[in-house]
């Protein structure tokens, strides 16, 4: 296939993964910001989701102050902040439309119903009242949702599918581990207090932010640890958000994609050392290294597949 | 009384009495209540939405993807009028390619005096690039859209041919597949000729024209300048029905005078070039140095015969309007044959007596640049104010040769459903024709575009025109339809 269209498929779903994550996390924070102070209910919720998107700097450079209305309004409709929810829909129309042939239907037309419904919603006057960005988030879950499962049911199995499977659990690993980075003081072993903790409030948004709130019930059987937390989101295979869960998934899409271009490289040689150094790994090793080195140094090699498929595969 | 002065409905004929082929879409029609009309239209503009096909209009900047206005009212044509149709259509091609392949050749029709030479050499489509240069199997013009416009029941005109790279047909295969979920009791009720094979022709057609090096299956690719591009949905969506890359010119680069695509398994060979990209911008080494849209050394690939291009290079040199007016003569030239579909009566600007007519009926007359496209750069003198006619006076004094006037047609007009009834508006129909090594092949019917304001002739898409299904019906069915209302 063509070189750029692999790049665009593989932004595409980035982008379209992003706007997902943003969508939960928001979501997530405004459960928790909701809250009394006493149970971690607290404006700095607001810098933290700021953090853990990506878009602190932006922020702090447009000198609003920090509070629930413009940090959501920032994510999600502000054309100014690059990596809002809806230039992360306006960049994956775009990429989607530079290489329809390589879409179905099916996956066109959930991009472009949600853009058009952006559109609309952008057309009218004044700032969307609370009721309308609710709903809009919503579209954009549900959106990722069909798309997603569009891909999957749709989609031919050649490298197309694959470039796109690749982009999105690239994605994804990116986005819990930023969240695990933002949170790692609350995550900490020594945290533990019996009968409840001022953090529970947090790790319960941290699940819900990764929609692994129920999840980790039916995992562990038992009430929430904030080491069990970190666990559920590095280290458990059957979690679809878990970086080892993420690094299979790449592992096998770029084994296949190695399989029909006949070659193995780079790319897929790291991928498969990240993935080797998860499989062995133990919360006990990462809670004794520093989980917030443990995040930093992943986040890093995460990035180095990043640009080791662009070389390898001429972008 | 000279019959283009009426006014001719294609439903109710020149005396009122339903025509043949809409027949049965008439009765269909008193039928049907307003409020079921009214909800199609609004499905039909839904659809069209969702699917993204959209276009982009050169200097609007808000709506800068907008829909073309669809109607729902399928336009008919009969069996026996398309066959008469596509006779000429296809000679028409035949005699293009002829003359084209001469001018780039021997010039026997400039020796002959049937064409003046200057205004061939002169030209600015005439690419001197290509003199004395060969193209496989001597074809320059594999997809041809020629405009046609009726005036009565008799006969067509050809207003218009286009032999670079026409658009429009991505319209003509979606307005059908969206005409037959909407409505299909209609296409129950006709035997409607199918279009759809239109990519598996045009496919064809491009194989067939690999350069005869190629000994195994050709690639083939189509050339798009981008999504910028206002006819982008159109290369996309032919792309994928093609089931061929759709390439931009950062995918492509010529080693040794071999083009190849880039791929994420390396360089791969590409033998057909199905291009929607104009001369001009094709390869900056040998056109303009700033396009970014083109592959340097395409030109050279070209000429070593390792790549074909269709259309050829330089084929606007034939379906410039002033050639326009030579076409009768051109087609007598190298087939000897006489032309099947007639030519608007065309005055020629550079010709002093022609030039002092059409000063003096501006009014009357429709007066076209020379090189304009899309409606773009003309005066409709009826429905013109005094100073656009003035304006057009003072250009037409200065550069004479640069236009061509003919008379304000009576364009036919169809049936279109607007929200407050149905109405009659000015169409014209731009049938694609496809010649390849083993053959001319045409689909039945074409795009037909309408003029959605009333008594507007301009139909072009990027003047606020709108386009409809096209249906060509069994003549036998019409006969029997006729015998049982008898």
């Amino acid at each position: 296939m063509l070189s750029r269209t692999a790049d665009n498929l593989y932004w595409l779903a980035r982008y379209m993964e992003r706007a997902d994550f943003l969508a939960r996390a928001i979501q997530a924070s405004r459960r928790l910001a909701a809250l009394p102070k006493a149970y971690g209910g607290d404006e700095t919720e607001w810098e933290s989701v700021l953090l853990s998107s990506g878009a602190a700097l932006a922020f702090e450079s447009s000198g609003r102050p920090v509070n629930e209305a413009n940090v959501v309004e920032f994510l999600t409709f502000a054309p100014e902040n690059p990596g809002s929810i809806r230039n992360c829909l306006e960049h994956a129309r775009s990429n989607a439309r530079a290489v329809r042939t390589a879409l179905t239907i099916e996956m066109w037309e959930s991009i472009n119903d949600a853009y058009l419904e952006m559109r609309a919603l952008e057309s009218r006057d004044g700032v969307p009242c609370a009721e309308e960005l609710a709903r809009f988030l919503e579209v954009i879950k549900l959106t990722s949702l069909t798309y997603d499962g569009g891909a999957y049911r749709t989609m031919l199995r050649n490298d197309a599918y694959w470039f796109s499977r690749v982009g999105l659990f690239i994605e994804r690993a990116d986005n819990t581990a930023r969240l695990l980075d933002v949170k790692y003081h609350v995550l900490l072993p020594q945290k533990e207090v019996v009968g409840g903790s001022l953090d529970y409030f947090q790790w319960s948004a941290i699940l819900r932010a990764v929609s692994a709130h129920t999840a980790y019930h039916w995992v562990y059987r038992t009430s929430m640890k904030p080491w069990l937390v970190a666990d559920l989101l590095i280290l458990r295979p059957e979690m679809p958000r878990s970086l080892i869960s993420c690094y299979e998934s790449i592992v096998r899409n770029l084994d296949d994609l190695a399989r029909a271009h006949g070659r193995q490289g780079a790319a897929q040689r790291h991928a498969r050392g990240v993935y080797g150094k998860l499989e062995k790994l133990t919360m006990e090793s990462v809670f004794q290294g520093g989980l917030h080195e443990f995040v930093q140094s992943f986040i890093a090699e995460n990035n180095r597949l990043g640009a080791l498929i662009s070389e390898q595969y001429l972008f | 009384m000279d019959s283009r002065l009426t006014q001719f409905d294609e439903l109710a004929g020149a005396d009122g009495r339903i025509r043949a082929p809409y027949r049965k879409l008439s009765r269909w029609l008193a039928e049907t209540p307003p409020e079921l009309l009214a909800s199609r239209r609004e499905q039909a503009e839904l659809l069209f939405r969702r699917i993204g096909i959209t276009f982009a209009v050169y200097g609007a900047q808000e709506a800068t993807e907008r829909l073309i206005p669809f109607d729902i009212l399928p336009r008919i044509l009969a069996r026996s009028e398309w066959t008469t149709l596509e006779k000429g259509l296809i000679q028409r091609v035949a005699a293009l390619n002829a003359f084209l392949a001469d001018i780039y050749g021997a010039g026997e029709i400039l020796k002959a005096g049937v064409v003046p030479a200057d205004l061939v050499y002169r030209n600015p489509a005439y690419c001197p690039e290509m003199a004395g240069r060969r193209v496989p199997y001597d074809i320059f013009v594999h997809i041809a859209g020629v405009d046609i416009v009726r005036t009565d029941d008799q006969g067509f005109f050809v207003l218009e041919d286009n032999a670079r790279t026409p658009s429009g047909v991505s319209y003509m295969l979606e307005n059908r597949e969206v005409m037959m979920r909407l409505f299909p009791e209609l296409f129950a009720l006709h035997r409607v000729a199918p279009i759809e094979n239109y990519p598996d022709e045009l496919l064809a057609t491009l194989r067939s024209v690999a350069p005869p090096s190629v000994n195994s299956d050709p690639t083939i690719v189509l050339m798009t300048p981008g999504q910028y591009n206002s006819a982008f949905y159109e290369h996309s969506f032919l792309a994928d029905k093609l089931g061929v890359e759709l390439v931009e010119g950062r995918d492509l680069f010529v080693r040794d005078d071999v083009v190849y695509m880039r791929t994420t398994e390396g360089p791969r060979r590409v033998d057909v070039i199905y291009r929607r990209i104009d001369d001009d911008f094709l390869d900056p080494l040998c056109f303009r140095p700033d396009s970014a849209l083109g592959v340097a050394g395409l030109m050279g690939a070209y000429h070593a015969g390792n790549v074909t291009l269709a259309n050829a290079v330089g084929a606007g040199a034939a379906d410039d309007k002033a050639m326009y007016t030579y076409m009768p003569d051109i087609i007598k030239f190298y087939l000897g044959e006489a032309p099947l579909l007639q030519n608007v009566p065309t005055f020629r600007c550079r010709e002093d007596e022609a030039l002092a007519y059409v000063l003096d009926h501006l009014e009357e007359l429709v007066v076209k640049e020379v090189n304009g496209s899309g409606g773009y750069g003309m005066l409709v003198g009826p429905h013109a104010s005094k100073a656009q006619i003035e304006e057009f006076r003072a250009k037409l004094k200065a550069h004479p040769q640069n236009f061509i006037a003919q008379p304000t047609l009576a364009l036919s007009t169809c049936p279109i459903a607007l929200a407050s009834g149905v109405a009659p508006r000015h169409v014209d129909l731009r049938p694609f024709v496809l010649q390849g090594a083993n053959g001319a092949r045409v689909v039945p019917g074409g795009l037909t575009r309408v003029a959605m304001t009333e008594k507007s002739l301009v139909v072009n898409s990027s003047q606020g025109g709108g386009t409809k299904d096209t249906w060509v019906i069994d003549d036998a069915w019409v006969d029997e339809e006729a015998m049982g209302q008898a």
